[in-house]
């Protein structure tokens, strides 16, 4: 199994979240998080001073899917999350060692 | 030819048929009122003005919470509460009586609680309690002032004495010197409303304990450097802008002091106009000068500027054409937009903008008052503005001092940090919000 995590632009969530249900993926994870890669922040001025705001909001998908289907789900996020302007964020895969379901006991594949 | 409305209440109808009998804008038509009528509307003008500046109370909570962090919000709506409250008590234990009764061109009143007639005899022009509760709304104005400036790190209960003795003492024996009829009218000082016996008395002690106090931890760095603490709720702070703004309609519109003639009619109605057209001009300057200074227009510094074109037209609210109030108010706007960064380059902190809003706009509304008023002077406007200004800031940074040496005025460090909620409260103003502990 793999662990998927991207990072995306908070706007794209809904776009991402419907390409990977037509995929198959039966659940995900997102988390609010603030990051900057190569797109660094910008400035912003209240009452007469200026201050730089160096974070940006962005979301974060976390998403475990079986082998087969991870370079699809990596493709798939890349082409429905880009906007083609810096900033449209990063994904990440690694493997997990164990996947349980809470209310079933299933392991592996199957609590997926 | 003035539309006159009817009014439908039982005590109007002799005032109706007087006004018919009288030549619309004659200044005679004062005489031809009823007297019952004339009481009756003196002490309703009283009363329903006066809880529209009552109104007031809640929009500087409002502003206030708008413009502090998360984390001091219900301290600033504990101080706010607080303080209306201890203003309409202390102004009835001592304060009413030391700035009205028996000054006759002196300095100081009496020393006494104000009695509240039976109203089988009230005799006079208007009700005596109205009065009280008119004037008493406005010394609640003035407390209010300083609760901005010095947010998010001065301890709850020095500050409620300072409110207490501003109230008692400060506030009522300047009001005496002019609005009790002491040695500042007689020189010929005029102030209609109050830009500088409210706003800039507040002001003062707002910035007495602001350089006291001292600055937020964080707010001004080495080499100059500046930190914004931006505000928690934009839409408190607007909602809060615009409750100040209607109940200005009663603190300027009520400074009439009457309601029993045409000429009061028309002139209170003038004073609507003018209060409205300033706070409208302060706004528009706020917005254009930000839009070029900055290159983006600042809803604080709008709303600053609504504020301050207010406060600028207090002083005189009556005299001038629409114009002039235009111009009144907009250079309160300016002031306002200038002054917030400078303040900062001073690293005195004021939270909200009250100094600029209410000191140096008071400052300018009082000064301005000849151009539209031809029986005063700047001389005398000067005058009233530093006898005034020398007596707040040095009896208020005697009580601040005083405090801080013994009791303390400012929490600590870490208090601070944690948030006036957490530390002076023991609560939260967003429990399932942000940081909030119920969020999680």
């Amino acid at each position: 199994m793999k662990h998927i995590m991207a990072v995306i632009k908070p706007f794209k969530l809904d776009d991402v979240r419907e390409a990977l249900v037509a995929l198959g993926v039966q659940g995900l994870t997102v988390t609010e998080v603030k990051g900057y890669g190569r797109q660094k922040g910008h400035t912003e001025i209240y009452r007469g001073t200026e201050y730089a705001v160096n974070f940006l909001p962005k979301l974060r998908i976390d998403v475990v899917v079986t082998d087969e289907m991870a370079d699809e789900v990596i493709t798939t996020i890349t082409t429905v999350a880009r906007t083609g302007q810096i900033g449209d964020g990063k994904i990440f895969s690694s493997t997990v060692e164990k996947a349980i379901r809470i209310r079933t006991g299933e392991s592996g594949a199957e609590a997926l | 030819m003035t539309r006159m409305k009817c009014i439908s209440t039982a005590g109007l109808a002799g005032l109706a048929v007087a006004v018919t009998l009288a030549p619309a804008l004659a200044q005679d038509a004062a005489s031809a009122v009823p007297a019952d009528s004339a009481y009756v509307f003196n002490s309703f003008s009283f009363l329903v003005t006066g809880f529209l500046v009552m109104w007031m109370a809640a929009g500087f909570t409002m502003l206030e919470a708008g413009m502090v962090r998360s984390k001091n919000v219900a301290m600033q709506c504990t101080k706010n509460i607080a303080l209306y409250s201890i203003a309409g008590l202390m102004f009835w234990v001592v304060g009413y009586n030391l700035m009205y009764d028996g000054v006759d061109g002196g300095y100081l009143g009496s020393f006494t609680p104000k009695v509240i007639p039976d109203p089988e005899s009230d005799p006079g022009d208007y009700a005596a309690a109205s009065d009280w509760f008119f004037q008493m709304v406005f010394c609640a104005t003035a407390a209010s002032i300083v609760s901005g400036t010095l947010a998010e790190r001065i301890k709850l209960w020095p500050f409620l004495i300072f409110t207490a003795i501003l109230c008692g003492v400060i506030y009522p024996i300047q009001g005496a010197w002019q609005w009790g009829g002491g040695w500042l009218s007689e020189a010929g000082f005029s102030d209609f409303a109050g830009s500088t016996i409210v706003h800039s008395t507040g002001g003062w002690a707002a910035l007495t304990g602001a350089i006291i106090l001292g600055s937020r931890a964080g707010k001004y760095g080495l080499g100059g450097s500046i930190h914004p603490m931006p505000g928690s709720s934009m839409p408190l702070a607007t909602l809060g802008t615009f409750i100040l703004w209607l109940g200005w309609f009663g603190f300027n519109g009520g400074s009439q002091l009457a309601l029993g003639s045409v000429v009061d009619a028309s002139s209170i109605s003038r004073i609507f106009v003018n209060t409205n057209i300033a706070a409208a001009a302060g706004v528009v300057a706020a917005l254009l000068l930000t839009q070029i200074v900055y290159g983006k227009v600042d809803l604080t510094m709008a709303l600053n500027g609504a504020l301050a074109g207010l406060v600028s037209i207090t002083a005189e609210p009556l005299a001038p054409t629409p114009m002039w109030a235009i111009v009144i108010g907009a250079i309160g706007g300016v002031i306002v937009v200038f002054a917030v960064p400078l303040l900062d380059r001073l690293r005195i902190d004021d939270v909200v903008g009250a100094i600029p809003v209410h000191l140096l706009a008071g400052i300018w509304g009082t000064f301005a008052v000849p151009l539209t008023n031809d029986g005063t002077s700047f001389g005398t406007q000067i005058l009233g503005i530093v006898s005034i200004g020398v007596f707040v800031s040095v009896v208020s940074g005697i009580v601040w001092l005083l405090m801080k040496a013994t009791i303390g005025i400012r929490v600590s460090a870490e208090e601070e940090a944690d948030g006036l909620d957490r530390s002076e409260l023991g609560m939260e103003a967003y429990p399932e919000f942000g940081q909030g502990t119920q969020r999680v």
